[in-house]
């Protein structure tokens, strides 16, 4: 650096700090037009990498083990965490159960990247979510109309996914949360000033949320797509409706070939317009995962949260 | 002025928004047809190990990689840095940055997510502090003798020039503040 001219300043060290909105909503900026794969150890995870995935989401068993499973779904366990971890360079998240925070405490211990609130485990409170502004590692929440996303993101959520219905590779579930988000979000851009109050009370959300979105057309943070993705053409129809990345989880690892099919889901979200290109990544991908019809399921995942 | 972003993956949005703002044509940038008009390039953030595969995959990589070194201004953030970078560190073995500004780069070299930060920055030419966001950022190790480095955090250089090539490993795209934009948009058509 010797010859560097600005040298003076070096003088004016940097404050730095950590934890704030803007670097917690920052990431989920970055994670934006990619695709976030469930992976169950570090061989999966090598695997999604390989793939071309933006992150993984570390947990013990995907949504569709957990349903056949049943019983109580927690966090995992910190050591298949810490594999993961070290296995990949990419941004690694983990699964809380919705009101867990000792759990979200752990998790923040072990520096995850971000923590996902999730209805896939089960539930821990069933009044409370975790309050998220208390925690400097960022959160995802599950939604399943513009009111949950808002009462997430008035909780600290800096990014917000479709339930969808996880482990089901039936993606109805996820196009009627993104269609019912976006739906009411273009909604309230047509609403006069007096109406946005009315709004705030039938979504039960916080009046200023519902007024920044009148102004902007947007959430104030990005909104990814969860639930039942098992093929390119799913991730593209949920890109189209307006999501901004899509998380796939029982979609690959339980697919005939995980890593052909993986790579085949990140090129369609890359290219979610052009029909040409998702044409030629569909082909010849084997088996995607069985799927399950929503009516004959025991237990509905998205119900979870409130 | 049509500034291309490139569209793999990643903060791209938010870029093209900046550049609208400051008045250039942005154009999202995902084959190597997109490419053919453009007069400058971005090259945003988000994760480099997906931006680098897809420019391979989807057959930008070779063609960008000719362009910048033909003299196409390109500005590179974060990721982008990364992909611009002549060594990575860090990073996985089959990760071959385009090699185009004679930088070395740490990945992730600020640590994980709970260690990413905001920070005042002072820049070269700027009245005032910029505020410089850095998410999960990579570490500039080296910066070879043409490089100009135009801001720095804790004798780090974060802010580097090498002819019409620039990159911060921080975020100017998301704190509406334009005036990186601006440089940029200088740089790449002063003589034009």
């Amino acid at each position: 650096m010797a010859k560097d001219p600005f040298r003076m300043i070096f003088m004016n060290e940097a404050v730095r700090e950590t934890g704030t909105q803007l670097v917690k909503r920052g990431l989920a900026e970055m994670l934006k037009g990619g695709v976030i794969m469930d992976v169950v150890d570090a061989e999966q995870a090598r695997i999604a990498e390989d793939a071309g995935a933006s992150a993984v989401m570390a947990l013990e068993r995907v949504p569709s083990d957990i349903r056949k499973d049943g019983g109580v779904a927690r966090m995992s366990d910190p050591e298949m965490i810490e594999g993961i971890k070290s296995a990949v360079t990419i941004p690694v998240m983990a699964k809380a159960r919705i009101g867990h925070f000792a759990e979200a405490q752990i998790l923040q211990s072990l520096e995850v990247d971000y923590i996902d609130e999730s209805e896939v485990l089960t539930p821990a409170d069933e009044t409370h979510h975790i309050d998220k502004w208390a925690f400097e590692v960022p959160f995802v929440c599950g939604a399943t109309n513009l009111g949950e996303a808002l009462r997430r993101i008035s909780e600290g959520a800096c990014l917000i996914r479709s339930k969808g219905e996880a482990g089901t590779g039936n993606i109805v579930e996820a196009v009627r949360h993104i269609r019912s988000i976006t739906g009411d979000i273009r909604k309230i851009t047509q609403a006069d000033s007096a109406e946005l109050f009315d709004w705030a009370k039938k979504l039960q959300s916080p009046l200023p949320l519902i007024q920044e979105i009148s102004e902007t057309g947007r959430l104030p943070v990005p909104i990814f797509c969860a639930g039942g993705i098992a093929t390119p053409a799913d991730a593209s129809l949920v890109m189209q409706l307006g999501a901004e990345s899509v998380f796939v989880g029982s979609g690959i690892f339980k697919s005939e070939d995980p890593a052909q099919r993986a790579q085949a889901i990140v090129e369609a979200t890359t290219n979610f317009a052009d029909a040409d290109k998702l044409a030629k990544v569909s082909h010849g991908l084997g088996e995607a995962m069985p799927g399950l019809e929503i009516e004959n399921l025991e237990t509905r995942l998205s119900d979870r949260g409130w | 002025m049509k500034v291309g972003v490139l569209a793999l993956q990643g903060a791209f949005d938010r870029h093209a928004q900046e550049l609208s703002l400051a008045g250039a044509a942005p154009l999202e940038i995902r084959g190597p047809k997109h490419l053919e008009d453009v007069d400058a390039l971005i090259i945003p953030g988000g994760e480099s190990t997906t931006i680098l595969k897809l420019a391979e995959s989807l057959g930008v990589r070779d063609l960008l990689s000719d362009q910048i070194r033909d003299g196409l201004p390109v500005l590179g953030t974060c990721a982008g840095m990364i992909v611009l970078s002549k060594a990575i560190i860090d990073g996985r073995d089959d990760q071959n940055p385009l090699g185009s500004i004679d930088i070395d780069v740490r990945r992730n070299g600020y640590g994980r997510q709970l260690a990413s930060f905001e920070a005042d920055l002072q820049i070269a030419g700027f009245e005032t502090p910029f505020r410089g966001v850095f998410i999960r950022a990579p570490l500039v190790e080296r910066a070879g003798k043409d490089v100009e480095v135009l801001a720095s955090v804790e004798g780090n250089p974060v802010f580097c020039r090498q002819e019409k090539i620039m990159t911060t490993s921080f975020h100017p795209e998301l704190v509406s503040d334009g005036r990186i934009h601006e440089l940029f948009l200088e740089l790449a058509f002063a003589s034009s």
